[in-house]
């Protein structure tokens, strides 16, 4: 029994192949297994080209693996555009409408399997039936999908739709399933793993950072779209409201990002969520809450840049500018999250950090984790909330009074005896501004102070496993990682993993412990100038064997391309 | 915010004891002096109120007051303020900066801030010039004044209209008063706060160091000769055909203004039901 299948759909915007996977994919929910989809599209805004992946499998999946199973095709009209996304080799699949035309070459070369089925023409058989439906059909036929599990998704799904849809829909499905009965199963659905009964969510990337940064406590968030990160925005308006809180749309970034500072000035746990253009945009008031110490959470849902680079594709490319793009000496929190279903921890958990250390935090997730849909295990509220230190009103206030641990009581508006200015100018204690050489020095000390002196606990990093070897890594590379990892182990390599979730402040003496033992690392990251290696080069002690493995988006890292680097130190 | 009742300020009371930077006889002083006469006559309370700016000699004064006050970056007090009024709708906002902070590097806040119509009050401080960098030309600036290295020929630029732009933007009130007039500006500032949705007050603020002509704005500014309109193409023309030196409200319109948050009819718990297969 397999742990995992793949599945890539294609076709023009008409096909539908998107409805297609997400069904399959909730057919692995109700079959209690998990899985993820991801999805692709040309350059249109609307219609064109698009491509739906899913993987699901016996364990979470966080990766869309290396070669498909199956891709199939209900035109060939983009299949150029797709074919460095949709990996197939000599173990794939490819089913076919022969009406389509000749079968390219890059299938050809492929050395997949070809298998025609008459989509289109069956597709006209059924009343009201449509080509998507059927070609779920043939594919639930080739997985060897249970029946009932089927049956049992598309009234999940399209029930609502009425009855006459629904029949429709389950006839095409019916026949589709019929037209591959030749074929024959080519691959197994994976069957579920023991289970614990818990709730599954069905979630996006970018509804976990909103989950999580409403379960931090944010009730005030500033809004400018941006692909790939409109959708925390967009999941965020409704629910903020229903939470008694707001969401305002701003006319830009420059905006967007002081509205937050504001609505955290007065006290509510404030947030905005951005790409990297908006994020630039952003940098210089990031500063001012750094040095008025107004908490402050930014959501960067990276793509590719720089500038208007590839907005519907994903990089690791913003390292550098979350870490180093404020000016000025600037201590504040970076995160990465490493999964689909960990965007709602470390957005939560950030929330926490910026709120505790009042100063502003960058959550880095980007479009491959933001994007996707995941069946994930409910995640588990951590209990991290915003708990701002605040003034108790007992001694004379004074705003940014040079505390052992560096954070100083915050007043908010409202509270009397409390007044005072926020002030991005350097300051004295009272919040006065002053360019004295005395108090810059000593602010500068407060504010590192706060990062440094906190205990981040055990969520700094994920690591697993042991060995001479480890692969360091973060964000959304993680998951192909993890996977390679294991591939090592079955050839009996063992790997370390560490990936990082807190960026900055820098985690120098964990680190040390994280990689005691190691002899060799090899740093993985989605990004061109190997801004993450550099990164760690710059903070931390590395093994005198580092390796590298780096590539740019738009194409995701695949576990294959991790374990080849880590077959060379077998 | 008890609901005790509230001790009589009065106008000092919302000074603070922090020693303004400005050159003596800027325009700005008798500016903070109208805010606090104004705050004063409003009755409100200092930690119910929040005077928020960016960058500039004007853009100093939150620090000369006693209420919470926020000094931001160049620009953007528009949309500070924004977002603390919209996060807490209960608090008095006013914003307060230059011309050179408002209409050029933050002109865009300030065409969508008359646009939204929160209710909160900014006041301009007008000297046709960027005090704070030492007198380079900003958006008011007449195209022939060459008294600036930057621009030694004139910008050659018509001014920005501020008022048409807020009127055409739609802001809901909208004055001009003279710094040289501290209680006609006080009125002026506590008619703006009072009135529901965007008010915009621009003072003619002189600069005495970069711009000493403008001493003579004493003698050129009169009171406006008509009442305040609600009728914006009156209003519009108006101001069309205005040559700077008109005092007093110009504009007072009905705008709806945002509505404040709803009381939470949710749960986290319930919010997660929908993730829930
Ligand atoms: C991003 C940024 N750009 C430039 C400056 C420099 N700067 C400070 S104040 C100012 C102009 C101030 O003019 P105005 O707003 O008219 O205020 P005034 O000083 O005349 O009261 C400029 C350009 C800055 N502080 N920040
Ligand atoms: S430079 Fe001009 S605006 Fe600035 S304080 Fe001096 S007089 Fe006032």
């Amino acid at each position: 029994m397999p742990l995992n299948v793949s599945v890539a759909l294609t076709g023009a915007g008409g096909a539908g192949v998107v409805t297609a996977g997400q069904i399959l994919l909730e057919a692995a929910a109700v079959a209690r297994l998990y899985g993820i989809m991801a999805r692709s599209s040309g350059p249109q805004i609307r219609g064109g080209e698009s491509a739906a992946f899913v993987r699901l499998g016996r364990h979470p999946v966080n990766n869309l693996g290396n070669a498909f199973d199956i891709h199939i095709a209900f035109d060939w009209l983009n299949v150029e555009r797709f074919a460095a996304e949709i990996p197939l080799d000599t173990h794939s699949v490819v089913v076919y409408d022969p009406s389509a035309g000749n079968v390219p070459e890059v299938i050809h070369h492929s050395g997949a399997r070809l298998i025609e089925v008459p989509l289109k023409d069956i597709t006209k058989e059924v009343p009201g039936g449509r080509v998507n439906m059927v070609g779920l059909g043939a594919l639930a036929t080739l997985l060897d999908l249970p029946e009932g599990t089927m049956a049992a998704t598309l009234e999940k799904v399209l029930g609502r739709k009425g009855a006459e849809a629904l029949a429709a829909s389950k006839a095409a499905v019916a026949a589709g399933r019929a037209a591959a009965k030749e074929i024959g199963a080519v691959r197994h659905f994976p069957t579920a793993g023991s289970d614990d009964g818990g709730d599954r969510w069905s979630i996006t990337g970018n509804a976990a950072a909103g989950m999580g940064a409403v379960r931090g406590g944010v009730r005030f968030v500033a809004a400018y779209p941006i692909t790939p990160a409109t959708e925390v925005l967009e999941w965020l308006a409704p629910n903020l409201e229903k939470l008694g809180g707001t969401l305002a749309q701003a006319e830009d970034e420059l905006a967007s990002i002081n509205m937050a500072i504001g609505g955290s000035f007065g006290g509510v746990p404030s947030l905005t969520a951005t790409s990297g253009p908006g994020l630039a945009l952003m940098m210089e008031s990031i500063g001012l809450a750094v040095a008025s110490e107004v908490p402050v959470v930014i959501v960067d849902v990276q793509r590719g840049g720089p500038s208007t680079g590839i907005p519907t594709k994903s990089e690791q490319s913003d390292l550098n500018i979350a870490v180093y793009g404020l000016h000025g000496d600037a201590p504040h929190i970076v995160t990465a999250a490493n999964s689909v279903s960990d965007c709602l921890f470390t957005t939560q958990w950030t929330v926490h950090l910026a709120e505790k250390l009042q100063t502003a935090a960058i959550v880095l997730s980007d479009q491959s984790l933001g994007q996707t849909r995941a069946i994930v295990d409910r995640p588990a509220d951590a209990g991290f909330t915003a708990a701002r230190k605040l003034y108790d009103g007992t001694e004379a206030y004074r705003r940014y009074a040079l505390t052992e641990s560096g954070v100083s009581p915050m007043a908010v508006p409202g509270q009397a005896g409390g007044e005072y200015v926020a002030d991005g100018l350097e300051h004295k204690p009272l919040g006065t501004p002053s360019s004295q050489t005395e108090d810059h020095q000593a602010q500068l000390d407060k504010r590192a102070r706060k990062l440094v002196l906190h205990e981040f606990g055990d969520h700094w990093a994920e690591i697993e496993g042991e060995g001479e070897v480890a692969v360091v890594t973060w964000g959304s590379s993680t998951g192909p990682s993890r996977e390679a990892i294991a591939m090592a182990a079955a050839d009996g390599m063992k790997v370390r993993l560490v990936s990082l979730r807190l960026l900055a402040p820098v985690q120098t003496r964990p680190f040390a412990e994280a990689l005691d033992g190691v002899s060799k690392v090899l740093v993985v990251e989605q990004s061109h100038s190997r801004q993450f290696y550099h990164y760690l080069r710059a903070h931390f002690d590395l093994p005198d064997t580092v390796r590298v493995f780096n590539q740019p988006g738009p194409l995701p890292i695949r576990p294959n391309q991790v374990y080849f680097n880590l077959r060379e130190w077998r | 915010m008890d609901g005790a009742e509230a001790p009589i300020l009065n106008a000092k009371d919302f000074k603070s004891d922090y020693k303004p930077v400005w050159c003596p006889g800027c325009g700005d002083y008798s500016v903070l002096s109208s805010i606090t006469k104004a705050l004063a006559e409003l009755g409100v309370r200092r930690e119910d109120t929040a005077i928020i700016s960016g960058i500039g000699c004007s853009s100093r004064i939150p620090a000369y007051t006693s209420v919470y006050g926020f000094h931001g970056v160049h620009g953007r007090s528009l949309a500070l303020a924004t977002g603390l009024k919209l996060a807490r709708p209960e608090l008095t906002v006013l914003a307060t900066g230059g011309d050179g902070d408002g209409f050029s590097i933050g002109g865009n806040h300030f065409m969508h801030a008359c646009r939204r119509n929160v209710d909160i009050t900014y006041i301009v401080m007008d000297n046709q010039v960027y005090g704070m960098t030492k007198g380079q030309a900003s958006p008011t600036t007449h195209p022939d004044w060459e008294g600036s290295k930057l621009t030694p020929h004139g910008t050659g630029i018509n001014p920005f209209q501020p008022l048409a732009v807020a009127l055409a933007a739609g802001a809901n009130f909208i004055a001009r008063g003279f710094s040289g007039d501290p209680n006609g500006v006080a009125k002026l500032i506590v008619e703006a706060v009072q009135h529901p949705g965007f008010s915009f007050v621009q003072i003619l603020s002189p600069c005495v160091t970069f711009r000493p002509e403008q001493r003579d704005w004493k003698s050129m500014h009169r009171q406006a000769a008509v009442e305040a309109t609600s009728d914006p193409s009156r209003a519009g023309k108006r101001l069309m055909s205005d040559d700077g030196m008109n005092m007093g409200v110009l504009y007072v319109g009905q705008r709806p203004v945002p509505a404040s948050p709803e009381r939470p009819r949710a749960t986290l718990q319930d919010i997660e039901r929908s993730f829930v297969i």
